[in-house]
């Protein structure tokens, strides 16, 4: 059983080959952690995933259906999300504003002009659900342009969670975090992989935590596959020691 | 249910407040009926754009082709069809509603600039046609040779064309539906996804909205909005002239929206205000009163960015239980 198969995909930016026939199957449950040195092809390898762009070359199948050509809301409602290496949110609204807009275009609400108390109230409780979920409920009604870098994360991960993906795609979740907010943000990743049953895929730079989440990692290394297995293959292999950790250490 | 009223809702208030009294004032500060009237309809026209440009983060330089289409559309409707303000009404924002949506459905696809570019050249192609087609819409001399028609509700006759009291309540009541509609439309799912595409379009594409779809739909309701205030135009002034669908009439209430604040639902009400009260004030003075227009644009935009009424942040509605 697969949730999400890549078969050879490659991606061209004029004469830049980006990403050279990479292929990638995720199981449902699974964790899957992409790694590779920087300009190694894993965003874009990410944006033909989740349907920012169509590859040159290759076939993408989620839940056995052809979705290579579909743009990215179409995908979303197939029931892929994807987080930013950038955080994306709406700066000037509250944190429950944007997990609101996330939720009622989730309950198939967004071309409604009005909704009716009973929706609102699932609305509402939805929100807050979501809101607890990534632990931010104090802050709720805080605009999530003046929150930190950690709490933009969680707010971001609060609106894929709310289109209840099958697959959960997050881009270097880690980014640009501190010691403590990595960690929080690690163990929010490990519940919703471990007790919430999330499929997901994840970019990262942060070997600590790619260690400790995956149930496998891919290591992309100029536009190719350099290596695939568990944690434990991965660091043991000479190849990715040569290309990537050498590097790193 | 007891709860403290915010910003929103108290500027909602005061606005209204004022609105309705302004018979009582207007005079006695220097006023008349048909400036208050003339307040309300650039208002309505200011809200119209500003519900493209504020609340949906879309801007337009050509929408005054669509507040001239109303005029001339309700002007045709009284002289050629029916005295029937109301059908004039219907009409006239139909008419710049439907062409709207039509030339929406060819420029959602522009961003930025590109899309503020092809909505003026769309503008000036209507400003060329009334000026040129002189045996239907009277070229450069404008529509004439219509008026407002009475109001007929059963037995009971209103005359709107020479009580000016009467003709600005029925105004007001226009503006009431037309606003109220905009501020139920913003509170909803629909509205807050028109939010999210300002705010940030990535993420709104990336949750499953499709953009295009919704920012034509936004675009097409400022249209009728925008068309509804010029067929009110039209019937004030009776009259529609070409200079309605000109692009500096588009600049004029951009700049009305943004003075008064594109953040506010209320700001470009107050904008207009300022803009049409000044005008009607120092155009008696000098020819060149917008100069001071544009002077005290340059000093908002210096320390106000956000408009006069930038204070008052729309925020969607909070919930009923919100902390604080």
């Amino acid at each position: 059983m697969t949730l999400l198969q890549v078969d050879n995909v490659t991606k061209n930016f004029g004469s830049l080959v980006a990403v050279d026939q990479v292929s990638l199957t995720v199981a449902p449950g699974e964790l899957r952690a992409i790694i590779g040195p920087n300009g190694a092809g894993k965003t874009t390898f990410f944006n033909m995933i989740s349907g920012f762009f169509a590859p040159s070359r290759g076939r993408i199948v989620f839940e056995g259906r052809d979705v290579t050509g579909l743009a990215a809301a179409e995908r979303v409602k197939l029931g892929m999300a994807r987080t930013f290496q950038v955080t994306e949110i709406f700066p000037e609204l509250s944190v429950h504003e944007n997990v609101r807009i996330a939720v009622e275009v989730a309950m198939g609400y967004r071309f409604r002009p009005w909704i009716s108390r009973s929706e609102r109230r699932q609305v509402e409780g939805r929100i807050d659900e979501l809101v607890n979920s990534v632990g931010l409920p104090s802050k709720s009604l805080r605009l999530v342009g003046e929150l930190s870098h950690g709490d933009q994360r969680a707010a971001e991960i609060a609106m894929a969670l709310a289109l209840k993906p099958r697959l959960l795609l997050l881009d270097e979740p880690t980014a640009g975090m501190g010691d403590q907010e990595t960690h929080e943000a690690t163990a929010l990743i490990r519940r919703l992989h471990r007790e919430d049953g999330y499929t997901i895929v994840l970019i990262e730079h942060d070997m600590r935590v790619v260690f400790h989440l995956s149930d496998r990692i891919m290591v992309l290394d100029r536009g190719r596959v350099l290596a695939e297995g568990t944690p434990a293959e991965i660091a043991a292999n000479e190849a990715v020691q040569a290309a990537y950790l050498g590097q790193a250490a | 249910m007891m709860r403290r009223l915010d910003a929103n809702q108290i500027t909602t208030i005061v606005v209204w407040a004022a609105l309705l009294t302004a018979p009582l004032w207007v005079n006695s500060v220097g006023g008349y009926m048909a400036l208050a009237s003339r307040v309300v309809v650039l208002g309505l026209a200011a809200m119209s754009i500003n519900f493209l440009l504020g609340f949906t983060g879309y801007m337009s330089f050509g929408h005054a082709a669509f507040f001239g289409l109303g005029a001339y559309g309700a002007g045709f409707t009284l002289k050629l069809l029916a005295a029937n303000t109301l059908l004039s009404l219907l009409l006239g924002s139909l008419l710049g509603g439907v062409l709207g949506a039509l030339f929406g459905l060819l420029i959602v696809r522009r961003r930025g600039v590109y899309f503020a570019m092809v909505t003026i050249a769309f503008g000036q192609v209507f400003y060329f046609i009334a000026y040129r087609w002189n045996n239907l819409t009277g070229g450069d001399d404008g529509l004439r040779g219509f008026s407002r028609a009475p109001l007929h509700f059963g037995p009971i006759t209103i005359d709107i064309l020479n009580n000016a009291i009467a003709f600005y309540f029925f105004i007001l009541a226009c503006f009431a539906v037309i606003t109220g509609l905009m501020g139920l439309i913003l509170r909803s799912p629909f509205g807050h996804t028109l939010l999210a595409i300002r705010e940030n379009e990535q993420r709104a594409r990336f949750l499953g909205i499709p953009i295009e779809r919704h920012v034509w739909a936004s675009f097409s309701l400022s249209c009728f909005f925008m068309s509804f205030a010029g067929a009110l135009y039209a019937l004030l002034n009776n009259f529609a002239d070409p200079s309605n669908l000109y692009y500096v009439m588009s600049g004029n209430i951009v700049i009305m929206a943004v003075l008064g604040g594109i953040r506010s639902f209320w700001g470009p009400l107050l904008g207009a205000a300022v803009f049409v009260v000044l005008q009607d004030y120092l155009s008696s003075i000098t020819t060149n009163w917008m100069s001071f227009v544009g002077l005290l644009f340059v000093l908002v935009v210096l320390f106000f960015p956000r408009g006069l009424l930038g204070f008052v942040h729309t925020r969607g509605p909070q919930r009923d239980t919100a902390a604080g």
